[in-house]
């Protein structure tokens, strides 16, 4: 690392935040825009497990929460790739990797969603995975990127009691509905488990040194799981890992280890749905393309 | 049925219906930052259709929740350029500029309303749709050079009178019957008055 | 285009940078800040401005060490003491 390198890395261990157009070390700069870009692509890919759903919602509140919901992760994905672009990468070419493969999305993406009940499931506990990540941004040393973090982070608070909503009127419900919440559920433990990452030490994860986020995979794990599985217990619903439970003694909670491998080979576009999704993207892109054309020939 | 409420219902059910379709949109529109307007317009239809709903529930003693979904398509009285699905953008604009022509108008002749409650709610909403005309004329004055825009608005222009004039509606296209059957897919997966 | 928003978030607060929209003109610009940054009543005012519009001042010249204009420029606590003890002495004087 030279000289200034090392200023840079003391000065953002040291809490010190930079901007758009400040110095950064050239490694500094490719993580972050590699990690904001993949973020901006889950949000933008994040929509369309959900937005099936939209045209299923059983009453007009119920709609009308769920659209503000999938708007509201369309009006991130718009935050997230305007970061990237201040930091030299058009939003065009992201859109492109994205859809080519060449860039990646968040793991819980790739799966399907099979009922209303995975509606419930996943703005209750998905979003509330990706709220604990989202708050280790908060004080990221690239401005820009912390800035956008605030209102992301206000927005899918109001996702999370969505979800909650759901779930509740559902487990309130029919047996049926109930049954909804539970399968719904022990599908996506899987994925919800495998969502913070592999495990690795806060102080070896290049993230967390240059303080792009401030807290480590397993850490963030143990939040989501010290939150939610109590949440999750007290409605009478059952998690499908029999090992899962709190040591009293030291707090951590133990669980039967996620499948790492499962996770690398849906990152790196082997889901069981990514390729539809994808295919759908490219689809939506080619056939508006005339649209974007005419607005920028007009744009001069 | 009185004429109040059929009044409400045709109109209540255009909006429900053009906001299901417009709401088609959320996440694959052309850009991202006409993705989140759009949105907001479909959502806007569908709160819009609530109020209407609401209104003519009273009167009916039901719900807007069951005047919503639990109709069968036949007594549905929506207007059929609503009905359509259009997933070229040239369309989806092409009506969005129509309705809100006529829409425009026909808020106008409600607001005018001896019924208290009508006029009231169609200010109401009125303020709301001065927002939906700008868009609609910002996507006009931009698109009205291109040929598959224009040739969409010719298209499609037949079907705008019926939205200004119900005794025009005569009948439902079979697109709407989908719709209804997607709409209404999880609702009916539980018995009638199970809470979602 | 791009458009740098400003949100005022109550009355009386200064404006502040929330973020920026790509538009193509100013009618999609306004169109599309008021919903990111207001469909959920957040926000009291927005200011959109085009980027280019904007001129950016980050250079700041102090040369010679205009201490005039900082507050270790008036070294008081020295002079103050001795003004102090001047005067409790002179009383002590006068006595």
């Amino acid at each position: 690392m030279t000289q200034r390198e090392q200023e840079f890395l003391e000065y953002v261990q040291g809490g010190g935040q930079v901007e758009a157009g400040d110095w950064m070390p050239d490694q500094y700069r490719a993580r972050l825009r590699k990690f904001i870009e993949m973020h901006g692509n889950s949000e933008l890919m994040g929509v369309l497990p959900e937005r099936e759903w939209i045209l299923r919602a059983p009453t007009l509140q119920r709609k009308l929460a769920l659209t503000a919901k999938v708007q509201d992760e369309v009006g991130h994905a718009q935050l997230i790739y305007r970061v990237v672009e201040d930091l030299g990468k058009p939003r065009e070419q992201c859109l492109e990797d994205l859809i080519s493969g060449k860039s990646k999305f968040h793991n819980v993406f790739h799966y399907p969603t099979k009922t209303w009940g995975d509606v419930g499931v996943i703005a209750w506990l998905v979003d509330a995975a990706a709220i604990i990540s989202q708050k280790a941004l908060l004080k990221c040393s690239y401005a820009p990127y912390a800035r956008i973090m605030k209102k992301i982070c206000w927005e899918e608070s109001f996702h999370i009691l969505h979800g909650r909503d759901v779930v509740l009127t559902l487990m309130n419900g029919t047996d049926d509905q109930r049954e909804l919440v539970q399968e719904a559920l022990n599908r996506w433990w899987g994925p919800l488990m495998q969502f913070h990452g592999n495990p690795i030490a806060a102080d070896e994860d290049p993230m967390v040194i240059w303080r792009i986020k401030s807290q480590g995979n397993d850490e963030a794990r143990q939040q989501f799981l010290d939150g939610y599985v109590p949440q999750i217990w007290e409605l009478g619903l059952t998690v499908p890992d029999p090992k899962l439970g709190k040591d009293e003694e030291s707090g951590r909670w133990h669980y039967t280890e996620p499948d790492w491998d499962e996770l690398m080979q849906v990152v790196t576009g082997h889901g069981p749905r990514t390729q539809d999704r994808l295919d759908l993207r490219r689809a939506a892109r080619e056939n508006s393309a005339w649209v974007r054309s005419v607005l920028l020939a007009e744009a001069a | 049925m009185s004429g109040r409420a059929e009044l409400l219902l045709a109109i209540a059910d255009d909006e429900l219906i053009l906001g299901w379709r417009d709401s088609e949109w959320t996440g694959i529109a052309p850009f991202l930052e006409e993705d989140v307007a759009f949105s907001s317009i479909a959502q806007n239809e569908v709160g819009h259709a609530r109020a209407l709903y609401e209104l003519a529930a009273r009167d009916l003693g039901t719900t807007a929740d069951e005047l919503a979904f639990d109709r069968r398509p036949e007594e549905y009285r929506c207007a059929q350029l609503v009905e359509l699905r259009l997933p070229g953008w040239e369309h989806t604009i092409a009506r969005h500029v129509l309705y809100e022509q006529a829409d425009a108008e026909r808020l106008e002749r409600l607001r005018a309303s001896d019924d208290a409650e009508i006029a009231g709610l169609a200010a109401k909403i009125d303020r709301e749709e001065v927002y939906h005309r700008l868009h609609a004329e910002m996507w006009l004055e931009r698109l009205k050079g291109e040929p598959r825009f224009t040739a969409a608005l010719d298209e499609l222009r037949p079907l705008a009178e019926a939205v200004l004039d119900p005794s025009l509606r005569d009948g439902h296209t079979p697109e709407l019957a989908e719709l209804l059957e997607e709409m209404t897919s999880v609702r009916r997966s539980q018995p009638a008055g199970t809470t979602w | 285009m791009i458009y740098e928003v400003f949100r005022q978030e109550r009355k009386g607060q200064a404006f502040q940078h929330a973020g920026s929209i790509e538009a193509p003109d100013e009618h999609f610009a306004q169109w599309y800040a008021r919903e990111q940054y207001g469909r959920r009543g957040e926000s009291e005012a927005l200011w959109v401005v085009e980027r280019g519009a904007i001129l950016r001042i980050d250079d700041f010249v102090d040369e010679l060490n205009r201490n005039y204009h900082r507050v270790d420029g008036y070294p008081l606590k020295e002079k103050l003491k001795e003004a102090r003890e001047r005067a409790s002495r002179a009383a002590a004087g006068d006595r």
